[in-house]
């Protein structure tokens, strides 16, 4: 073990507070909100002109993820900006459905994009950019004090976050072709790997896939059905006015039977199916070959074919991720409508890797086993961009509060998507890559991607990650909303007057305020201008903001309680190194459970499947008694 | 004892009461307990009133302390529960709630975290046991259907993109309506609903003299076994409830099986012959110290749903012959004669039987459960439909267990295929 303390330090060598490794969009955000917040940050990747690469498919957001880019927005993150100015086709999905389930989703054009990421940190005070591939961590005591390079330098810091995807053990396979390494021509990185192996981190193996990369130029576009963006397209981030790139169309075709015939035809050479891989893949993004074999009555899969830039002919036939033998993907792609005659730049493939368990992470990110070390994105067992962000940033704001000897900063379940995730990873873990649904949200009809600034832009304040643009912004946007309940507060109509505009209401006598009538199902803002001329003058996106609070007024007031019982459980936590042996009254597998999980609150305790309630109300008697008599209760 | 803690505690003091008034504070007071919406008396007892914080929750907490009886308390939790604001508390939450308000000092800490182990570890037993039997089926058949129907709703709100069957929340209704309506046929059940607030009925059998009113008293008297007594409605018929194993019993005394020309007694002979017809169990039982072999007319009450006992086994020359023997007197024979009465109890309860509150909890669940459904018929958003129907999922999984995001993805990516 290489001790920092045994090492010559020079004395002009900078230190930082938080070093991130990794130049993906968990670094990225991670590097920036450290920045934000004041701490010296450096980002280390051994490439600066892939910084802020899509590596797979070139879109940003969808349901779910479409929300987690609005809440790093709401907390000044870079990504909804940066996909605001490299997106080319913008569509809202579920637009004709309730606006808790509305998820945005952009096509970016890959360098526009990655050119504007890299544009964005540029901008960011506090922040240093180096290449550089990390080849280890320097300890101090048992603590993180900083990174050794390969090239035998030396950086010291107080946290490192390490962001680096897929690289540990990973493992591409085409067809019967294997072999060991990162993204597509990229080596994976070995030495930093060693590292985590010989901390003893708990790992297991995933597998995820990509399509084979078509030229646009040997499309029949004109053979296929069209699917357009919106217009005018609605950005991401609150700081965008408007969309500026050009926007464009992406096409949808379909698989055939022919193809069917020869995917079965070649199963044998099938990596999934030949035994060759063992990682377990994602179960709502299945390779073509195993939607063929696993729905079999279908008699064709939908392939969205979406470019991947303005003046990049490469496309992402979206929907036929695929590790087959290159030759056989050629045949597949041969029988596709539109596809004919195809050129295939760049053949699909599947990549094993190794990630970590996230129960070896506490809630800031920060790994267990060794203080200082923050693990962020797909190392931890999650996939997409947006998800990686989400925790870049979050542990970026944990690492520079850390490094200023500040309290931690966690979201919780009620907070946001970023919240369930963080939770749901750290608590119970993934069996496969992790990624954001809403249904995985108890409080859906709070946590919209409408409301993210208002739920979130506070907490930022707070905290002083927010820069003044949004500061700016996000109070002009509080005050119109406040002046506008205001005024719906002060309007009232008798049942009556309401009935005189067609409103039908209980004839009970009450008088109801313009925002109670908002609350009815067929009541929306122009009938209330039609009783009140004067609403007329309140900006759109404040009324449109004040129709959706009421349409969902009765339910989110019926889950308040809710949402107060889950917090007082939260706000109980748990000490760090609870010996749950010397607890009596747990039942063996309870106890084996607790201390496999090591839960950071009581409420986390209770969410272990498989804990009972007695058992928390024991945790709950044992730490209050603890906290009460001032005795440790930790070995 | 039963302890109502919360906001809504004074409110539902003076509706079970029915006093506009609240009692004074922390002072005994007698009340008739009444069902609020019939006004029929349920049980009469004492009732105390603690303003919060100085309760045991720190909360406002009204205590009812009436005869209990399973069935007496099942009733008055039942009319507690339709209270508004007012549902059965979780295991353990008034002790959570009482740490919560920092009420309760260590070694309260320590003994209650023990005793609430202990309870709902027998909960947990007793809910086990019942989710093996038919009732256990019928409960997982409708958390099928409601994941189901939950993961068609959640693949369309997720996955809007992806080439799924159209109308999929359209499809989703009539499934909703089905478990809504089974849901609710099984609360109204009339017969169960009866069993629930009665329990096993028994009664003793037999000539006069052989020891029916000893046997009585002497399952009365047991701690293990006793929750309450009260006078017969009848003069002849003494019931004493009990609590066996867990199975809520009423245990009826009959007036001696003979001929008489009295017309009173007669009488009595008349209703114990009748209420032997009608009870769920007959213990039949006759004195073997007099006649080591049991007459035909006692040999003539037993049926399929009759067990045999012999009495007075201290004063017999020999072991009896037929019959489970006791000696009342000495106690010889009674754990024995109580382990078998248990056991005729669970059997004739059906589905697992249990306890009146894990009863009332079923019910509860399930009154949520259906009225969280009916609430998911009456939207159209899918959202607001997915909403309900998950509240559904969460109310039902206080039965069967909680139904977890896992198990509805588990059923989206199965059934459709999904994935781009």
């Amino acid at each position: 073990m290489t001790l920092a303390s045994a090492l010559p330090i020079l004395p002009a060598m900078k230190t930082y507070d938080v070093i991130v490794v990794g130049g993906g969009h968990a670094g990225c955000e991670a590097a920036a909100a450290a920045a934000r917040l004041g701490a010296c940050t450096l980002l280390l990747t051994h490439r600066l002109d892939t910084i802020g690469e899509m590596s797979c498919n070139p879109a940003i957001g969808g349901l779910g993820k479409g929300h987690l880019v609005r809440e790093i927005d709401a907390l000044d993150g870079l990504m909804g900006r940066v996909a605001d100015a490299g997106g080319i086709q913008f569509r809202m999905l579920n637009r004709r459905k309730g606006p808790a389930v509305r998820g945005l989703r952009a096509q970016a054009d890959r360098a526009l994009y990655r050119a504007a990421m890299q544009q964005a940190l540029s901008e960011v005070e506090n922040l240093s950019i180096q290449a550089g591939a990390v080849d280890d961590l320097l300890l101090r005591d048992g603590v993180v004090a900083g990174v050794c390079l390969e090239d035998g330098r030396e950086i010291l810091c107080g946290r490192v976050i390490v962001t680096t995807g897929t690289f540990l053990r990973g493992q591409i396979h085409i067809g019967e072709k294997t072999w060991p390494a990162g993204r597509m021509g990229e080596a994976p990185a070995l030495g930093l790997s060693k590292r985590l192996y010989d901390l003893g981190l708990s790992m297991d193996r995933l597998k995820t896939g990509t399509p084979p990369r078509l030229d646009g130029r040997t499309i029949d576009w004109a053979a296929l059905e069209r699917q357009p963006g919106d217009n005018p397209p609605e950005p991401f981030s609150t700081l965008t006015d408007s969309i500026r790139n050009r926007q464009i169309d992406c096409h949808i075709t379909w698989t055939n039977q022919a193809g069917h015939e020869l995917i079965r035809a070649n199963l044998d050479r099938a990596p999934i199916y030949s035994g060759q891989i063992e990682g377990t893949g994602p179960r709502y993004c299945p390779s073509i070959e195993d939607k063929v074999v696993r729905f079999a009555d279908r008699t064709r899969h939908q392939i969205f074919l979406e470019p991947e830039g303005l003046d990049d002919h490469t496309v992402y036939p979206n929907g036929i991720s695929t590790s087959l033998p290159e030759d056989v993907q050629a045949a597949l792609l041969q029988e596709i409508p539109g596809l004919g005659n195809v050129t295939m730049i760049q053949p699909g493939y599947a990549i094993e890797y190794d990630f970590v368990d996230p129960r070896e992470l506490w809630p800031s990110l920060e790994t267990r086993r060794l203080p200082g070390l923050y693990l962020a994105g797909q190392i931890n067992g999650t996939t997409g961009y947006e998800e990686a962000a989400a925790q870049g940033l979050m542990a970026g704001l944990n690492a520079a509060l850390a490094a200023g000897g500040g309290e931690h900063f966690i979201l919780d379940r009620a907070h946001g998507y970023m919240g369930v995730m963080i939770d749901d990873l750290v608590t119970r873990g993934t069996q496969e890559p992790y990624r954001m649904f809403t249904s995985r949200a108890e409080y859906r009809l709070l946590l919209r991607s409408d409301n993210a600034d208002q739920r979130l832009t506070p907490l930022g304040l707070a905290l002083g990650c927010v820069g003044t643009e949004r500061r700016a912004a996000f109070l002009n946007k509080e005050a119109a909303l406040t002046k506008a309940r205001d005024i719906l507060e002060t309007r009232q109509v008798t049942p009556h007057e309401a009935g005189a505009h067609g409103i039908v209401i209980n004839q009970d006598g009450r008088r109801r305020s313009g925002m109670a009538l908002l609350a009815f199902k067929d009541v929306d803002f122009a009938r209330l201008i039609s009783i009140w001329p004067e609403l007329e003058s309140l900006p759109t996106e404040i009324t449109t903001q004040l129709e959706i609070e009421a349409h969902y007024a009765s339910y989110l007031s019926r889950q308040q309680a809710d949402i107060e019982a889950y917090r007082r459980d939260e706000a109980l936590e748990l000490p760090k190194n609870l010996d749950y042996d010397q607890i009596s009254g747990f039942s063996n597998e309870v106890r084996e459970k607790l201390k496999r999980h090591g839960p950071a609150t009581l409420g986390a305790a209770a969410r272990i499947p498989g804990v009972t309630p007695a058992a928390v109300t024991i945790l709950l008697a044992h730490v209050r008694r603890s906290k009460r008599t001032g005795r440790s209760a930790v070995a | 004892m039963i302890r109502v803690s919360g906001a809504q505690a004074g409110a539902a003091l003076a509706a079970v009461t029915g006093r506009a008034a609240l009692p004074a504070a922390r002072q005994a007071t007698l009340a008739t307990f009444v069902d609020p919406d019939s006004g029929e008396a349920l049980d009469r007892g004492l009732v105390l009133w603690f303003p919060g914080p100085n309760s045991f929750t720190g909360e406002d907490v009204a205590e009812l302390h009436g005869h209990g009886g399973g069935a007496v308390v099942a009733a008055l939790l039942a009319v507690l529960s339709r209270l508004p604001g007012c549902r059965l508390a979780e295991a353990g939450e008034f002790t959570r709630r009482a740490f919560q308000h920092g009420r309760m000092d260590l070694t309260q800490a320590e003994g209650l975290a023990d005793l609430i182990a202990a309870e709902t570890e027998a909960q947990r037993r007793q809910a086990q046991r019942q989710m093996d039997g038919a009732l256990g089926r019928l409960y997982e058949g409708w958390r099928a259907d409601l994941i189901a129907a939950l993961a068609h709703l959640e693949a369309e709100i997720d996955f809007p993109d992806e080439d799924l069957p159209g109308g999929l929340l359209a499809r989703q209704r009539p499934v909703l309506e089905v478990l809504a309506g089974e849901i609710s046929g099984h609360l109204d059940d009339g017969h169960r609903g009866e069993r629930l607030r009665e329990g096993c009925h028994m009664v003793i059998l037999g000539a006069p003299n052989v020891g029916k009113s000893s046997l009585l008293n002497a399952l009365a008297r047991r701690d293990a076994a006793i929750v309450s007594s009260q006078a017969g409605t009848t003069r002849d018929i003494v019931e004493v409830h009990l609590n066996l194993d867990g199975y809520p019993v009423v245990l009826a005394d009959t007036a001696g099986l003979r001929e008489s020309g009295d017309a009173i007694e007669a009488e009595g002979v008349r209703r114990a012959q009748e209420r032997g017809s009608r009870a769920d169990l007959k213990i039949v039982l006759y004195d073997c110290a007099a006649t080591p072999v049991p007459g035909s007319d006692v040999l003539a009450l037993l049926d399929d749903d009759g067990i045999l006992v012999a009495n007075k086994t201290d004063r017999a020359a020999a072991a009896p012959t037929m019959g489970l023997p006791v000696s009342i007197k000495t106690g010889a024979g009674m754990n024995d004669l109580l382990r078998r009465l248990g056991a005729e109890a669970g059997q004739r309860m059906g589905d697992g039987g249990s306890s009146g509150l894990t009863r009332a909890r079923h019910r509860q669940g399930l009154e949520d459960c259906r009225d969280a459904l009916l609430r998911s018929l009456g939207e159209t958003d899918e959202e607001l439909v997915a909403e309900d129907v998950r509240l559904a999922a969460r109310h039902l999984g206080r039965i069967t267990g909680r139904v977890d995001v896992e198990d509805i993805l588990d059923v989206v990516f199965g059934d459709f295929c999904i994935g781009k």
